[in-house]
């Protein structure tokens, strides 16, 4: 990618605070926000600040990743279902690749995504983490 | 709406052309399929050109103009249809929809994609672009890792074994041995298959098109101009469609069937006033095994679940049932992305045609060619039809 | 310093990473007696973690326990050494996330081991004035030690964050009065542009952590008439477990009064978040009632003091977030390659 601070400055809100948007007609809720319904065509969506925790509905293990992911990798990237019902792709972080199943809950945790090189801007955003429960 | 046929049909093998470039590749490709339409050059009244990525790889646009003045087609019509890996089966359904209409009666469609001038990981960037950079993309997912979350899924709703899955690798690879355009023209066992490194899991090396270069040219011509021209081996464009999905799978309601195939099948079936049953041999877009099934099932060749099933039981061999990918797809012919879609084409022309070699079907009438964009978010379904 | 009027903690948060890597690991590397580590183990961050993700934790934890809007925040400051940009503050991107912008004063400060508690007095007065109704102090870093230094086995990771207030029904705790004691002391210190600080050795003990601590410590018990038995719970910097409990018994605090903010066996140093994260585990553990004793050292150098004394509020707060010693049992141990890989002590690009 062609390194952009406005690309990313743009999107920090929906980003940082998972904010996405819900149709004030027919109620579905949207991961990043938009301007149209595609389930009812609506133009009335409202934004909704998502909540930061759900379940880890699927995922990969990814082991060849492009030049701004691969010193990462081998690393998951799951679908995760928020309470709210709307599907987030995110990576989920401090799991080791033998644990991760299907059906775990999850948190959400505040993460470095990418460097625009060393020394371009980091981009942040949120990821995944198993829940941590008192042992 | 007027009759569209295939008049001429070219293109590059496909594999590391380290000593060509990207309009060189075209310029190949475009003047195999004019040499075998039997026109001149300037007969040409527009060139479509499909490419996902020369913008990203090679730092090029502007191919519309590139590659007619390449050809020495100055004043000709043109543009670059981008649709992701549904580039070529896009631009084909431009070109038809240009002749069908009446406007021109001889375009040019070719597709073309030169991967080997970029490194592996910067060929990956390139193919996420397919889909949501600032949500998607961000998350360092690769386009082989949205694959796998539909195949882990594809695993989990219908049971199916990866052995399953993976076979249709092994079929690919069978029939790109006796194709002299295919970049992997050699078998390979199942066992190699899921001894291959992850990358992607549950996605291996051997089940995920290659990074191809490769060009393919078609030239569409009005059934009436055509038949001023040759009588002999005229494949009609019976059915064209395309249709699109939500961007994004993760956002569907369910990642194993794709949407888009349904409904740009549906549409090319009824413009073709064919029915799956009707379709002799078929070219699918395999980018990885799963794919292969799920779009067997979308078309509307078996039912939902059983598509793996129907392959290992030999139903898509050049005797069975429905002869598919009788060239090795995208696993085995290659996937050069923008060319890929023209490649199915000149693939099933030739079945068509009876010029199809050591994987000819025999009679072949009716062929079918699927192209797909992202994962299902833009599918392109054309049909042909033998003329006699 | 005492403010003329009550000030309170209205909420806090600890975050510290989940990867660990055990002084024997790093003891094997160099040949050293893996019995003789000055800790058992240390925190590492992952591969996607710095300052400003751990801060934004810590600040969401405390966000949770202070139960206010994000929007009523009226400064961030965020006290670190180890920020991973040069020039460009971790206290707005901590804003950002939180939701705290775009009215607010936010900056990061600098004093080694001791700008988080420095950021906290600074909130403080904005608090007392009335300036602002509720801000925060953060102190977070990703410490730094030269791979085969001594202070390898005990440069950790973590972050902690406060939220103070006026307000005596939303609170866990008062703080009743600081002080600070600073001199011109280079006892370790890192130039610009270098990658791993520098330190005087033995003078880092004497002259630069005891002096210091124990001049600001005596300040603030003289100005608010209080000895060392006043206290239930004392915490101090801890750049090991040696010199905190030291520290403790020149000024007349008892072991027991040590151990429970004591987190540098098992986490390390967090420097910046160091004596701040020790606060966050006693206020995990603390009564309605109890004086909790709280001194930071910075090197350069520096220490500032506090007397803080929980309120009835703590009881139910402290379970609005996970207790910090659920996030450190939550662990997972890597060897020293993987360290070196975490931590970006390899060429990678």
């Amino acid at each position: 990618m062609i390194p952009s601070v406005p690309r990313v400055w743009r999107e920090i809100r929906y980003r940082y605070r998972l904010i996405g948007c819900k149709c004030t007609d027919c109620g579905a809720v949207y991961f990043p926000p938009r301007p149209l319904c595609i389930k009812c065509g609506s133009r009335k969506m409202k934004e909704l600040k998502l909540s930061e925790d759900g379940v880890l509905i699927n995922y990969t293990i990814i082991h060849y990743a492009s030049r701004e992911f691969k010193y990462q990798t081998p690393f998951i990237v799951g679908v995760v279902k928020l309470r709210e019902g709307v599907k987030v792709l995110a990576q989920i972080v401090d799991v080791d690749l033998s644990e991760i199943k299907e059906g775990i809950e999850v948190e959400a945790v505040f993460r470095k995504l990418r460097e625009q090189g060393e020394q371009g801007i980091i981009e942040y955003g949120l990821k995944f983490r198993p829940k941590i429960k008192p042992k | 709406m007027g009759r569209v046929v295939v008049l001429g049909v070219g293109l590059t093998k496909v594999g590391e052309h380290w000593n060509k470039s990207i309009r060189d590749l075209f310029v190949e490709a475009a003047l195999r399929a004019v040499e075998d339409a039997g026109i001149e050059l300037s007969d040409i009244e527009a060139v479509i050109v499909g490419n996902m990525s020369s913008g990203y790889l090679q730092g090029q646009e502007h191919l519309g103009a590139l590659m007619s003045t390449w050809l020495g087609l100055r004043g000709v019509a043109t543009a670059k249809v981008e649709s992701a890996c549904a580039s070529g089966g896009v631009a084909f359904h431009q070109a038809f929809l240009a002749v069908a209409s009446g406007i021109y009666d001889c375009v040019l469609v070719g597709g073309v994609e030169k991967m080997t001038d970029a490194v592996t990981e910067d060929v990956i960037s390139a193919l996420i672009m397919a889909d949501d950079q600032e949500y998607v993309a961000s998350t360092g997912i690769t386009f082989a890792g949205l694959n796998a979350l539909v195949y882990r899924e594809y695993m989990r709703k219908y049971g199916v074994k990866q052995e399953e899955i993976a076979y249709f690798a092994v079929h690919d690879h069978k029939y790109a041995r006796d194709n002299p355009y295919a970049q992997y023209p050699f078998e390979v066992s199942l066992e190699q298959v899921l001894a291959s490194p992850l990358v992607a899991d549950p996605i291996r090396l051997l089940e995920s098109s290659p990074i191809s270069d490769g060009a393919a040219a078609v030239v569409l011509c009005s059934l009436e101009k055509a038949k001023s021209i040759k009588s002999e081996g005229l494949i009609e464009v019976v059915g064209s469609a395309v249709a699109t999905d939500i961007l994004s799978p993760h956002e569907r309601e369910d990642l194993t069937t794709l949407y888009a195939t349904h409904v740009a099948a549906e549409r090319a079936y009824k413009m073709a006033k064919v029915e799956p049953k009707d379709i002799n041999v078929v070219e699918v877009h395999d980018a990885y095994t799963v794919l292969g099934p799920i779009h067997l099932e979308d078309l509307g060749f078996v039912k939902k679940g059983d598509g793996a099933k129907f392959v290992v039981e030999g139903n898509i061999e050049k005797d069975g049932k429905l002869p598919t990918n009788t060239f090795g797809g995208l696993k085995a012919r290659g996937h050069p992305v923008g060319a890929t879609g023209i490649y199915q084409i000149v693939e099933v022309v030739w079945q068509l045609r009876g010029e199809a070699g050591k994987n000819q079907v025999s009679d072949a009438e009716i062929g079918l060619a699927q192209s797909v964009g992202g994962v299902g978010s833009s599918v392109a379904v054309n049909i042909f039809r033998r003329l006699r | 310093m005492k403010p003329f009027r009550s000030v309170y903690i209205v909420g806090y948060g600890g975050y510290v990473p989940v990867y660990r890597v055990k002084s024997e690991e790093i003891a094997r590397i160099w040949g050293k007696d893996p019995k003789l580590t000055p800790i058992k183990e240390k925190s590492v961050i992952a591969l996607d973690e710095d300052v400003v993700t751990m801060s934004v934790e810590a600040a969401k934890y405390a966000l949770r326990r202070a139960q206010i809007d994000p929007q009523k925040i009226g400064a961030i400051f965020t006290g670190t050494e180890s920020k991973p940009y040069a020039v460009k503050p971790t206290s707005t991107i901590v804003a950002e996330a939180i939701g705290a912008t775009p009215k607010l004063i936010a900056v990061d400060m600098e004093f080694a081991c001791r700008a988080g508690t420095t950021g906290l007095q600074c909130v403080m007065g904005l608090v007392v004035s009335g300036m602002i109704d509720y801000g925060m102090a953060i102190g977070a870093d990703t410490s730094q030690g030269r791979p085969g230094d001594e202070l390898e086995y005990t440069t950790g990771c973590g972050a902690a964050a406060f939220i103070l207030g006026r307000d005596t029904q939303n609170s866990v705790a008062e703080i009743e009065a600081s002080s600070s004691f600073v001199t011109d002391t280079p006892d370790f210190w890192r130039r610009e542009g270098e990658f791993y600080p520098q330190h005087a050795h033995r003078f880092t003990g004497k002259p630069a952590y005891f002096r210091h601590i124990v001049e600001a410590s005596k300040l603030l018990m003289e100005e608010l008439g209080l000895k060392p038995s006043d206290y239930k719970y004392v915490v101090f910097h801890q750049p090991n477990i040696k010199f905190p409990l030291r520290v403790a018994k020149m000024l007349g605090f008892r072991d027991e009064q040590v151990k429970p903010g004591l987190l540098s066996p098992i986490i390390g140093n967090a420097y910046a978040g160091s004596s701040l994260l020790g606060l966050v585990a006693v206020l995990d553990v603390a009564e309605p009632g109890d004086r909790i004793f709280l001194a930071s050292f910075g090197s350069g150098a520096g220490s500032d003091a506090f007397s803080i004394k929980v309120t009835e509020g703590i009881r139910d707060k402290r379970l609005l977030a996970p207790l910090l010693k659920t996030l450190i049992d939550y662990k997972k141990y890597i060897d020293y390659a993987l360290y070196v890989k975490h931590r970006k002590k390899i060429r990678l690009k």
